[in-house]
């Protein structure tokens, strides 16, 4: 809601306060000023007036303020043309002191000119010589000092200008024609400088959707009194022009009609025009304008039917009004040229003959005022398309005055809310019904609207309205006690003093002991009953209390028993260890597309369609359409992103999503490694160093799982293992790695993840470099379920016999096969076993390997001899020979 | 004799004068004090002289001994002087040539933020409690006094999951983790019915909402949202808990102020602001010139949410509130792109 001061000011007294002191108070009360725009207004000294300190809030600003001695109220007396510029007049002005000849390119000037002395002079926003406004000619807002210049040989040094170079809008077609009664020669800031605050309105806030509103809640939180209204002619509901009938009062709780005659439609002053232009809406005519300075001025949109239409389609009969439900593809043409089809959810308002218009949303084309001389242009300025259908009856349009039925309605908000997204018509009066507009202001906001069409139109109004109210709302009472306060809010008040806060925001307060009893006032919606009231009204003592000062507590209540998140420190922990190997965490987005992950799988894009999704129903594009299945995906684009870094070590840990038909997805936690490039980075001593292979991601994945302190881990084959179990690791099927570079990894007899080369043909999906590109991925749930308890191996304190043994076996004998075996034999005296060289010669013999191993022998009691270190390493061997067909290699 | 003494010692100490070196040091060691040396020749003739001569000769030949050994050891220890002096002159490196590089793994900022949050909010008593990503409408909304079609769920537009059938309760991605709020609390109020213990959580996590990716503005970021519920809690409670932790997060003397503010699920609500770090509130662009930075928004525990929970509101109040960790990092690292954080650039990870 944009609020120009000036109309602020029709309402309380704002003088000793600057701008930002009225920003700030609507700030820190509930409703955030997010800009302030200058048009005109004195700016004040910054920061000089501060209220509060702690309260220093400055605003995003814009505009200018106009300078008082230079730019003022003039008349142009006579309009001639400029000697050597057909486009060009040359203007005779008076500026209250002096006289002076300016020369202007505005086109609404041409009507005047060479017509002599004009019998009725043009009051104009006069720019002296040094004033500083906008170049209107320029791109946007840019600032300009105005200087002495000939122009086709005339001498210019001052100008009358046009809404942009005031900076009151983007109009730049003509200059301004301020109304006649506008004073020559003062400042122009004085007659009409003003400034806008754009308020932002929170739904707790629709009553302040309106210069009322606002004013209304300023003078609250400032304690100052707020101007009556007046009753705008006192109009009461005994109007014979039209009887109204509502189907359902649940979603048309009430609905005012009042009748303007002889409207001759033409122009609204210039000061209502600057106002609505202000407030966002383009000036149409002085009924639209009407309707819509009404709304704006109380918060009760209003809408305006051609009262000969309806007659005539009322034939004989007296106008009669009605609201309903739409029938289920019943048609309307609203007002933009739109023919709708309607749903049943839609409410209409209509006469005997059919629908007029979408209620509280839009009006219909046929019964629409009409200025025929004019576009056409919605109630709520929207523009509509030229060349419009025949609107109405031709045997009503064409005249010189018409006749103006103006409704003011109460709807159901949620209607009127679904009706306008469902018709995509989002508009000044649908944005306030659809928050709630309170039905006692309905005849307010007609009664202001009859008053202001027929001053601008010079008709009358008809006396009376008709009103047909069937459903008032109650208007919630509430028992707010001193404890309820003390409890809630943790502040001493007296019921005298929560009644004075409350009494200022308008609520009838009746004291009895420390009970005050508050009943809402009738214009705010937002108020519940029981607890729920409480809270509102409480936020509502908090808020005039000023939430700056409650004062800091600390919590007194007892503090909950501490049960801490094993599963999330755990994964802190997991983290810590993987960045302590080198990875660095990447985070993704968890949305992809199937054809993303297809890449993943051997099989291509016929098999990812055959894989169920978590889809969006409204992806922001195709790309983003599915919730991500593969975590491994993810961590392999992040790569792909980053292909031109020379090595890269990722990771990262989260959720992927496994569908339930219709019901919340699985959100498993996995952890994915990624692995690629040199395993140590160039420098001016380093050159080529090999790439990351294999072994370089097993020796991560053996220092995470030593981390995570977890034994019996084993290493083997995938196609050793059931498939189902390789489901249980793998977000999707298909060969990710190379069938000879992958592994299974298991903790007992439980697989917890899996990792290896990419498979050659994943890898070419992928923009990936030359080098091997290893992976992991891991299920975080069976991860942490395979902890064991934490055993320390005692620090020996004998020495230790060392000794070193290589074996010949046949290359299709595994390693840890070999190890295996050598731990077993060697029992608690073989403390370490670890392998040194792996060894491939003719000499050997073909399709043979030689395992050197270094082991360690030690008691935890004794110190051992060789012969005892021998005798051991002779059953290793024998052993061996036996399971393996090893030979020893001397 | 005693002549030939003097000789042999000058000639020893000229020599050794002139020696530069070790290997010079061990030749001059074998030439005048080794076992052939001429000296030595001296001692070795001793027997062959009168018992008068024995004593004057034996004692000016050790004389020239010692002196020539305490000459070596002098010179020894010259050379090596010499020579490390030498050496430690020689032995310059360019200390501008790069260091090698170790290996270091890296958290993401996001993950840096949200620890510390957790952590400062952990010693305050708020536990960690997790909650699922994909929620139903009941859970995002509803329960949490957003009512259907209500004017607040536009502040937050939803993805929304294809499902049939679920008429008013659609699953969508949840928008922020307040369903947590509902689900800690049905939890905790499950446990003892009658009477539902107090609860203090943190609940961190991932939101979604249906936005354009732009410089300010994400479809996912991560949220921190704090409950504390109990029989006792009160807004004072509230302010002092947050002006607290702004301190631990933001310095001691950190200032904070509180506006009011609108958000379905509290009442009274407000936005905390804290003074900008970066200006120390003077103005400056980070703050855009405001001297405050929005950090949170929080409330009391609306009734109907308490309810919702298990949790009588005649009886028990709370407080709320919720605070974002990537918009905390871009502050405090002057991030000027929210698209930096799921971009997974290792230039802009790598940095943190």
């Amino acid at each position: 809601m944009k609020l120009p001061l000036s109309w602020l000011k029709d309402y309380m007294d704002i003088d000793g306060l600057s701008v930002e002191d009225i920003a700030r108070t609507l700030t820190f009360g509930g409703l955030e000023v997010e800009e302030i725009r200058y048009a005109g207004w004195p700016m004040s000294a910054s920061g000089a007036k501060d209220m509060h300190s702690s309260q220093r809030h400055e605003f995003k600003t814009e505009g200018i303020a106009w300078d008082r001695e230079k730019i003022v109220v003039a008349e142009i007396r006579e309009v001639m043309p400029h000697p050597n510029a057909d486009r060009l007049t040359l203007c005779d002005l008076y500026d209250g002191t002096q006289q002076h000849t300016v020369l202007t390119g505005a086109p609404n000037l041409f009507d005047y000119k060479g017509k002599g002395k004009l019998p009725k002079p043009l009051k104009v926003a006069y720019a002296k010589e040094g004033a500083t406004i906008y170049d209107g000619h320029a791109e946007g807002l840019v600032l300009t000092m105005l200087k002495r210049a000939k122009i086709r040989g005339v001498e210019s040094y001052s100008m009358v200008c046009s809404e942009k170079e005031l900076g009151i809008s983007e109009e730049h077609e003509g200059i301004i024609f301020l109304d006649d009664d506008a004073p020559v020669g003062m400042p122009l800031a004085d007659y009409m400088g003003d400034v806008v605050l754009d308020v932002k309105i929170n739904p707790n806030m629709a009553r302040c959707a309106s210069v009322l509103g606002i004013a209304r809640e300023l003078a609250a939180l400032l304690k100052r009194d707020l101007r009556s209204l007046g009753d705008f002619g006192g109009l009461k509901a005994k109007g014979d022009f039209a009887t109204i009938e509502i189907t359902d009062p649940t979603l048309n709780p009430r609905f005012v009609l009042g009748l303007v005659r002889d409207v001759v439609i033409k122009p609204s002053p210039y000061h209502v025009q600057r106002r609505l232009k202000m407030v966002g809406v383009r000036p149409i005519n002085n009924i639209v304008d009407a309707t819509n300075y009404a709304m704006f001025e109380l918060g009760e949109p209003l809408h305006a039917f051609d009262y000969d239409v309806l007659k005539e389609r009322a034939g004989k009969k007296p106008v009669k009004i009605l609201t309903r439900v739409a029938k289920d593809g019943e048609k309307l043409t609203t007002l933009d040229g739109v023919e709708r089809t309607l749903t049943s959810m839609n409410v209409l308002v209509c006469d005997e003959k059919g629908a007029l218009s979408l209620a509280g949303v839009m009006g219909g084309a046929e019964s629409e005022v009409y200025d025929a001389s004019k576009e056409v242009l919605d109630a709520k300025g929207i523009e509509t398309k030229e060349g419009q259908p025949t609107i109405g009856k031709a045997s009503v349009r064409g005249k010189s005055t018409v006749n103006v039925l103006l409704e003011g309605a109460a709807w159901n908000f949620i209607n009127i809310r679904r009706t306008a997204r469902q018709h995509n018509l989002p508009s000044e009066a649908s944005f306030r019904f659809s928050r709630g507009v309170h039905p006692a202001i309905a005849d307010k906001g007609v009664s202001l609207g009859l008053k202001l069409m027929a001053e601008w139109s010079g008709g009358t109004v008809a006396p009376g309205l008709v009103d047909s109210y069937p459903l008032p709302p109650k208007d919630p009472t509430v028992d707010v006690t001193t404890r309820d306060v003390k409890r809630i809010l943790g502040i001493e008040l007296s019921a005298q003093q929560i009644a004075e806060l409350l009494s200022r925001v308008e609520f009838e307060c009746n004291v009895k002991g420390e009970t005050v009893t508050v009943t809402t006032p009738p214009y705010r919606m937002d108020i519940g009953e029981g607890v729920v009231g409480l809270a509102d009204v409480l936020e509502e003592v908090a808020r005039l209390y000023g939430i700056e000062n409650i004062p800091t507590t600390n919590m007194a209540d007892a503090l909950p028993p501490q049960v801490g998140n094993p599963v999330h420190e755990w994964e802190e922990r997991l983290r810590d260890l993987l960045i302590s190997v080198g990875l660095t965490e990447v985070v993704s987005y968890r949305m992809t597309s199937a054809e993303k992950e297809s890449r993943l799988l051997s099989g291509g894009s016929e098999t990812h369609q055959q894989i169920e999704y978590v889809r969006i129903a409204n992806p922001i594009t195709p790309e983003r359409n599915v919730l991500r299945r593969s975590l491994l995906a993810c961590v392999l684009e992040a790569a792909e992103k980053n292909v031109r870094a020379e090595s890269l070590a990722l990771f990262e840990i989260g959720a992927i999503f496994l569908p339930h038909k219709n019901e919340l997805p699985d959100e498993p936690r996995k952890l994915a490694l990624v692995m690629t490039g040199r395993r140590i980075a160039s420098a001016w001593d380093v050159k080529d160093s090999p790439a990351y292979d294999f072994y370089d991601m097993k020796g991560r994945i053996e220092l995470l799982l030593a981390g995570l302190q977890l034994s019996n881990v084993s290493y083997a084959p995938p196609a050793a293992l059931p498939k189902k179990h390789r489901d249980d690791v793998s977000a999707v099927e298909g060969q990710v790695y190379h069938p000879g570079k992958c592994a299974e990894i298991k903790v007992g007899d439980k697989v917890v993840g899996q990792f290896g080369e990419i498979h050659p043909l994943v890898k070419e999906r992928y923009e990936l470099g030359a080098s091997p590109v290893l992976a992991a991925e891991f299920d975080l749930a069976a991860l942490m379920s395979a902890q064991s308890g934490f055993s320390l191996t005692p620090v020996a304190e004998f020495p230790p016999v060392y000794e070193d043994i290589a074996v010949i076996v046949d290359e299709t004998v595994p390693a840890a096969r070999v190890e295996g075996l050598i731990r077993q034999t060697g029992g608690k005296t073989v403390t370490d076993v670890r392998l040194f060289d792996v060894y491939r010669d003719e000499k050997i013999g073909a399709g043979k390997k030689s395992l050197a191993y270094s082991l360690t022998y030690q008691s935890p009691d004794k110190t051992l001899t060789d012969a005892e270190a021998a005798a051991i390493r002779n059953k290793i061997v024998k052993r061996l020979e036996q399971e393996v067909k090893a030979k020893l290699r001397s | 004799m005693s002549d030939q003494l003097n000789d042999i010692e000058k000639a020893a100490l000229d020599a050794l004068d002139a020696v530069t070196s070790e290997d010079a040091l061990q030749a001059w060691k074998t030439a005048y004090i080794g076992r052939s040396s001429p000296l030595m020749l001296v001692f070795a003739g001793l027997g062959k002289l009168s018992k008068e001569e024995k004593p004057v000769v034996g004692q000016a030949a050790n004389r020239v001994k010692v002196a020539l050994e305490a000459a070596f050891e002098e010179r020894t220890k010259a050379v090596k002087d010499a020579a490390l002096a030498k050496s430690l002159e020689e032995e310059q490196l360019d200390v501008t040539l790069p260091g090698r590089p170790a290996p270091r793994g890296r958290l993401h900022p996001s993950t840096v933020q949200l620890r510390r949050v957790l952590d400062i909010l952990a010693e305050m008593g708020f536990q960690v409690y997790t909650s699922r990503e994909v929620e139903t409408d009941e859970y995002n909304f509803q329960l949490l006094n957003f009512p259907l079609h209500h004017p607040a769920r536009e502040m937050q537009d939803s993805f929304y999951i294809e499902a049939e059938g679920r008429g008013d309760n659609p699953i969508l991605l949840r928008t922020q983790t307040s369903p947590g709020q509902l689900r800690a609390m049905r939890e905790y109020a499950a446990t003892n019915p009658q009477n539902p213990p107090p609860i203090r959580i943190a609940s961190p996590g991932m939101c979604y909402r249906y936005e354009q990716i732009t410089a300010r503005s994400e479809i996912q970021f991560n949220q921190v949202e704090g409950l504390a519920v109990g029989e006792n809690i009160t807004f004072a409670d509230l302010k002092g808990t947050l002006t607290d932790f702004a301190r631990r997060m933001f310095g001691q003397h950190a200032r904070v102020r509180f506006r009011a503010d609108h958000f379905p699920f509290t009442e009274p609500s407000a936005e905390m602001d804290v003074e900008c770090f970066v200006c120390g509130g003077k103005g400056c662009s980070v703050c855009r010139r405001s001297g405050w930075l929005e950090i949170l928004g929080c409330g009391m525990v609306h009734p109907n949410v308490l309810m919702n929970g298990g949790y009588d509101p005649k009886r028990y109040t709370g407080f709320a509130f919720g605070m974002g960790p990537e918009r905390q990092a871009m502050l405090r690292y002057r991030i000027e792109d929210i698209r930096y954080f799921w971009g997974n650039d290792v230039r802009f990870l790598g940095q943190f």
